[in-house]
Formats: C-alpha cells, structure tokens, sequence
C-alpha cells in the first residue's frame, strides 16, 4: 500500500491554469470576512457556481462532448486548492462535480449522461448523495429505504438522513434495497438518481450546531420512479457506492476544512513582536504536516488521474488530513488564549470560534475513522 | 530502471553482509572492516560524486531508495553519511580520504563532548563549526558510547586536532544531515512496520491471529498513515536531480519523520507486547534507530520552528501558497 503513494507531480498544462482560477475566485470572494469563507465547501450559492460554469469551470473532468472540460484529476486538483484554499462557496455544485457525474458517465446510459451531464456542467442541476439513514450510519449496507419494480416503474419508500443540501438540490443518487432483506447485506442494493421535486417527496432541512441548516432529512412515500432512474446495474449498488467513494474521499477538501482559518492566525503571528521558538514551532508543524498532507493528496490524484480506483489510498489520505484539519482549531486556540492579557483580533476569535464548533464533523462527512480504519486495514491484508 | 538495478544491488549486499546478526556483533564491539570494504568495493559511496569527480553523478531521487535501505537493514555504519560527505568534500575542491565518514552538526556540550552518529564506527567525522566544515580523524578523538549497544558516539578532540583539514562550504550541514536521516527513518519504520504486521497475522490469542481484533487493526492503520506521511516527507526531501538537498524541504522530512517515529514505535511495542523488548527479537535493532536519529541533528520542534520561520517571512498570502511555493514537488 506504500507503494502506491509515490511521489508525483501537477502536470504543467494543469498547474498552468491556476493563476487565472485565482484571480477570478479572489475577485468573488474579496468582500467574504474568513469566518464566512470557513465554511468553504458547505456554503451554498448557487449564483456562484453558475459563475464558475460559465468559464468551464465546473465538469472540468467529465467529456468535453457532453459539456465538460475533458481534463484530467489534477485539473480538478488545482482548481479545488484554489477554490478551497480561499474558502469559496462551493457546495452547490460541489457533490454533482466531484462524484455524481463521474458516476453517471462511468455507470449511466447514453440517454442518462445526454440528461444530466450537460445540466451538471452549466450548473443547473444540483446534487446530493443518500447514503445514510436512521437506522443505517456507518454500517451502510444496512439500508432499509426500498424500490420495488411494479411494471415499468419503481416504487420507492423509505427515508434518508445527513443529506448534506438535499433541500438545494435537484436530484438525490441513493443507495437503496431492490431486493432481499437488511439481513442480505451488500447483495441487493442498487442506486437511483431520485428528482426531489416528484410527488411523495419531504425534504426537512435539520439546523447544525452552528445555526446552519446544511444537511437534512429526505421522506420518500411511494414516490413513483420510471425505470431511466436505475443507475448503473440493478443488485451492484455496493460495489458502485465503493467507487464512487473513492472520489469523495480523495479530494483536497479533506485537508482543507480549517484552512482558511489560517488566514487570521497567520496575520496574528506576524503582527507578534517576538514569537517565541515555542510558537513558531507549532506553525511551522502546520506548515510541514500541510506540504505532507498535499503531497500525498497529489498521489492519490495520481492515480485517479491514471483511471484506477485508489479507494484505500484516499481513507488513508482522508485520515490523516481530517485528523489534520481537527488539529488546527485546538492547537490555534491554544496559541491565541495562551495571554489574556493580549486578547485576539475580533475577526479570528470569529473563525476559530466556528472551526472549532464545526471540526468534529470533518472525520465524520465521507465516512469516520472507523470506517476508514477497517478499509486500511483491509488493504493491508488483515481482514 | 537504474535505481531499481541500484537498489536490488544495494538489496542484496546489505541482505547477505549486513544481516542483524551482523549488526549486533558491530554494536557490540565487533570489526567493521569486513563490512565497509564491502560497501566501499560496491562503490555506493561515490553515488552523490560527479562524474568527472570520478564519482556516479547520480542525483538525490536516485540515491533515495538506497538510503532508505539503510535505514530498512539498519545498516551499522555511514554509507548514507559517506556518500554526502564525498559529494561535499568534491564540491568543495577537497579529496575525500577512503574509509566512512561521519556527520556532525551540532556544538560540543558542556561536557566537551560532540554527539556524532555512527561516531564509533567511522574513519572520519565532517564537522560544522565556526561557519566552516572541518574534516576531522576519528582516532584522534576520545571517544565513549552515546549509548549502549550503539554505534553513535559521543566525542571529544583535543585542540591540536582540530583545524587541520578546514574548508569553505556554503552547504548547509546540519539540514542535510537532518535530511538524510529522515530518509533513513523512513526505511527504519517502514521495516518496524512490515514486522509489526507480520507479527499481528501469526500470534494468536483468544483462538485467532491477533490481526483480526479491531483494535490492533486500527493501531496497525494509524501506523501505516504515518509511515506513509514519513516516506512522502523523506521522498519531497530527495525529489530532485541535484547532489545536495534544500534545508527547508530537509526541515519539512526531518520534522514529520522524527513525529511520526512516537507514534510508529509505540504502536510496534504495544502489538509485539514482551517479546518486543527482547534483545533476541528485530525489533529493537529498527526502533533503537527510531529513538536515536528522531533526537540527532534536531527534533521536530527545531525544524518546525525552522519552517514556522520561514513561513512568517515569507510572501505568501496564505499557508496552501507557502506549501506550494516552497515545498512542493514539480
């Protein structure tokens, strides 16, 4: 497994983009204080992602005949940094670029890629993922939501949970039973891309600890699904969810949670007369620990780049990042509340305050270190 | 193909002249000689030395897979040290003396005594000081055990020594140091972590291999995450094609490297349990190494404190950039 992660490089026609990604995002987000900008990939607004689409931006790795950009992984990768690194409101589009189209161009029908991944690329049709339930978190092979073939159609009953945006979105791609029991584990689940406007959908939004209603749950009551809702092949929806995983959890977004954060530190420490070995110690640890992290999301996008599924690679990366960007606020907080005789700028108590409430969340989205743990330790053979 | 042919080369003179058998008894006091004129015959020593030097005129990525193999066999004496000193003594316009040379980058204590990995086992010691390098005779120095069962050592030379064969270089010694251990500490916990594995899939408890029980499973996952966090930092350190690494991509492998031996031998100790701390058992001879080479040359909180530097200097506007900038690969 650490053979896999070798030690690659951004293509230069890639990293050649950056500077006009920048310049375009910085423009956007220049009136954004960082303890808004936080909120980076779970900040919807869809205006924005619109904005993005009309330069090409979004789809940049779906086919360029059906709308996309064509490029490659590491196209996407600096795009991302870019986006993330300032905090720029990207969840609208975020799901839909970054796993459901890739899902629909791998898995779908002509007539499913010509529906949805030119709408995707002009940012007109949002995504969300149904993966988690009440009863089925972790453990998500155990997943009670149903469709039942009834003629041409699918019947679908059931209810989802955590859908993060699921009341923005228009359409869920959801892991569901299609036969057998909950008892029959990975063997029946098929995937669905639900239209969240049809009847017998309720889509309640859910407030976070933060005041912000991001995730929600989703009620389907015999919502009647025609059979080009199918995705993919009917009974291998685990094997599909596998895959696509890898794109979820192998993105820079899961070193970059906390980032912006360091925008306020940053400035902080500089404005310290004389910081002290201690101080610049820990900064210095984020800084050494954030090359690491990139390097190694860099090897993971190399191998998405070179068409292979690097799924247990992207658990180990996404463990270590999310345990990185966990890190950040505590260790921050530590640094700025070390003197209460020299209290901190207004607007990096603001960012560090939401970080902090928020940070729990980073190893649970995508799968928590449980989970991640027991596919490392899968690939190393020992169960 | 050429630093896989290097390697296997490296491979299987360290696998049949170096085994742990052979480290013990050098740790113990035993002759050298068989050994080094092995590796001095093989002519590794000369990777990192021009080609007009007479040397391979290999660059550092090339060279990488054969210090961490020195670090992986817990090779007893400086191969990875000699080679870097060659290079700067060439470098320098110096002609490098046969025979291993030893790094030293830090001031003596207030003892008098200067810390010198592999110290014990070395011909020569390349010393900073005073804003040079000096190229110092071991057997000139009084020398004593930095710890037992060790070949590093702890040295002092009377004055008359010192000063002898003294040059210019603006090499930055104790980064390059730091660097290369950390590239060695890569192969030393990539080999605490191949036996811990191993170990967990043949002991059984309770009926079955130990390895099937979720708790030693995740132990083993963290470890495999720092281990590969480890090797990246040492990789970054040793992208390029040049002969001599940049401080601050050594400070970045020194630091993450020397962070992650904690948590890497910990978890080894704790999978192995009794056995573990045996003499008889491997394991000590790697994680021995783990201990000593995270404290030489600097602990992460000295490099970081380096970057940490560098960082509030530097132009960037934001960290991501800092990284990008001045620690990435391209």
């Amino acid at each position: 497994m650490l053979d896999n992660l070798q030690l690659a490089a951004i293509p230069k026609e890639e990293e050649s983009m950056r500077a006009e990604y920048r310049a375009f995002i910085a423009n956007e987000v220049r009136d954004l204080p960082p303890h808004v900008r936080a909120r980076s990939w779970a900040a919807f607004d869809a205006e924005f992602s619109r904005k993005l689409a009309a330069r090409g931006w979004v789809g940049l790795t779906l086919p360029r005949e059906l709308g996309g950009g064509g490029r490659s992984a590491f196209a996407r990768f600096v795009l991302s940094e870019e986006l993330l690194a300032v905090g720029a409101p990207v969840a609208a589009h975020w799901i839909a670029d970054r796993q459901s189209g890739p899902l629909i161009c791998k898995y779908g029908t002509e007539e499913q890629k010509q529906f949805y991944i030119p709408r995707i690329c002009k940012a007109e049709a949002f995504f969300c993922i149904g993966m988690s339930e009440p009863g089925s978190g972790s453990d998500l092979a155990s997943v009670r939501t149903r469709a039942t073939p009834e003629g041409s159609l699918w019947r679908l009953n059931g209810q989802k949970i955590w859908t993060t945006h699921a009341h923005h979105s228009h359409y869920m791609i959801a892991l569901v039973r299609t036969s057998g029991t909950a008892e029959d584990r990975n063997k029946g689940l098929s995937q669905f891309i639900i239209d969240l406007s049809l009847p017998g959908v309720t889509v309640r939004p859910i407030v976070d600890l933060a005041g912000d209603a991001h995730f929600c749950e989703v009620f389907f009551d015999n919502v009647a699904l025609d059979e080009n809702a199918l995705i993919g092949t009917e009974g291998s929806g685990w094997e599909q969810v596998t895959a696509e995983l890898a794109y979820e959890r192998s993105g820079p977004e899961r070193i970059y949670s906390s980032i912006v954060l360091l925008e306020p530190w940053l400035q902080w420490l500089k404005s310290l007369p004389n910081p002290s070995a201690a101080l610049l110690a820990q900064a210095g640890a984020i800084a050494s620990h954030l090359a690491v992290l990139r390097q190694m999301s860099i090897a993971v996008t190399a191998r998405l780049a070179a068409g292979l599924s690097p799924v247990v690679e992207a658990a180990l990366v996404k463990d270590l990042g999310t345990e990185y960007e966990q890190q950040l606020p505590r260790l921050i907080a530590d640094t700025v509340y070390a003197d209460p005789d020299t209290p901190p700028p207004s607007e990096l108590v603001r960012t560090l305050s939401y970080i902090t409430k928020v940070a729990p969340a980073f190893s649970l989205r995508g799968g928590t270190r449980e989970v991640l743990r027991g596919m490392i330790a899968r690939g190393l053979g020992l169960r | 193909m050429q630093d896989n042919l290097l390697l296997d080369a490296l491979e299987s003179l360290l696998k049949d002249k170096a085994a742990p058998a052979v480290v013990r008894a050098i740790e113990g006091g035993g002759s050298t000689a068989a050994l080094w004129s092995a590796l001095e015959e093989s002519g590794f020593c000369d990777t990192l030395v021009a080609e007009a030097e007479g040397g391979a005129g290999l660059g550092l990525a090339d060279a990488f897979p054969l210090i961490e193999a020195c670090g992986r066999h817990a090779l007893p004496l400086p191969l990875a040290q000699t080679m870097v000193a060659r290079a700067l003594l060439t470098r320098a316009g110096e002609r490098p003396p046969a025979g291993a040379i030893a790094l030293a980058s830090a001031p003596a204590n207030a003892q008098g005594d200067i810390a010198v990995p592999y110290g014990s086992v070395a011909n020569w010691v390349l010393l900073a000081r005073e804003g040079a390098l000096e190229l110092l005779d071991a057997r000139a120095a009084a020398i004593a055990s930095a710890d037992d069962h060790s070949v590093d050592a702890l040295m002092t030379w009377p004055a008359r020594a010192l000063a002898q064969r003294r040059f210019a270089s603006d090499a930055d010694l104790r980064a390059i140091e730091a660097g290369f251990l950390a590239a060695q500490l890569a192969g030393a916990m990539r080999q605490v972590f191949a036996l811990t594995l191993q170990y967990a899939n043949e002991r059984k408890q309770f009926g079955r291999s130990i390895g099937k029980f979720q708790a030693i499973q995740h132990q083993l996952s963290v470890m495999a995450e720092h281990t590969a966090a480890a090797h990246m930092a040492a990789r970054m350190a040793f992208a390029s094609e040049a002969q001599l690494p940049q401080p601050l991509a050594c400070a970045v492998a020194k630091a993450r490297a020397s962070e992650a031996t904690a948590i890497v031998a910990a978890g080894a100790h704790a999978i192995h349990a009794a056995i573990g701390i045996t003499a008889e058992y491997d394991l000590q001879l790697y994680t021995r190494r783990l201990y000593a080479w995270r404290a030489a040359a600097g602990s992460e909180s000295y490099w970081n404190a380096r970057i940490g530097r560098a960082l509030l200097a530097s132009g960037a506007s934001n960290a991501v950039d800092f990284v990008r900038q001045e620690l990435a690969t391209t």
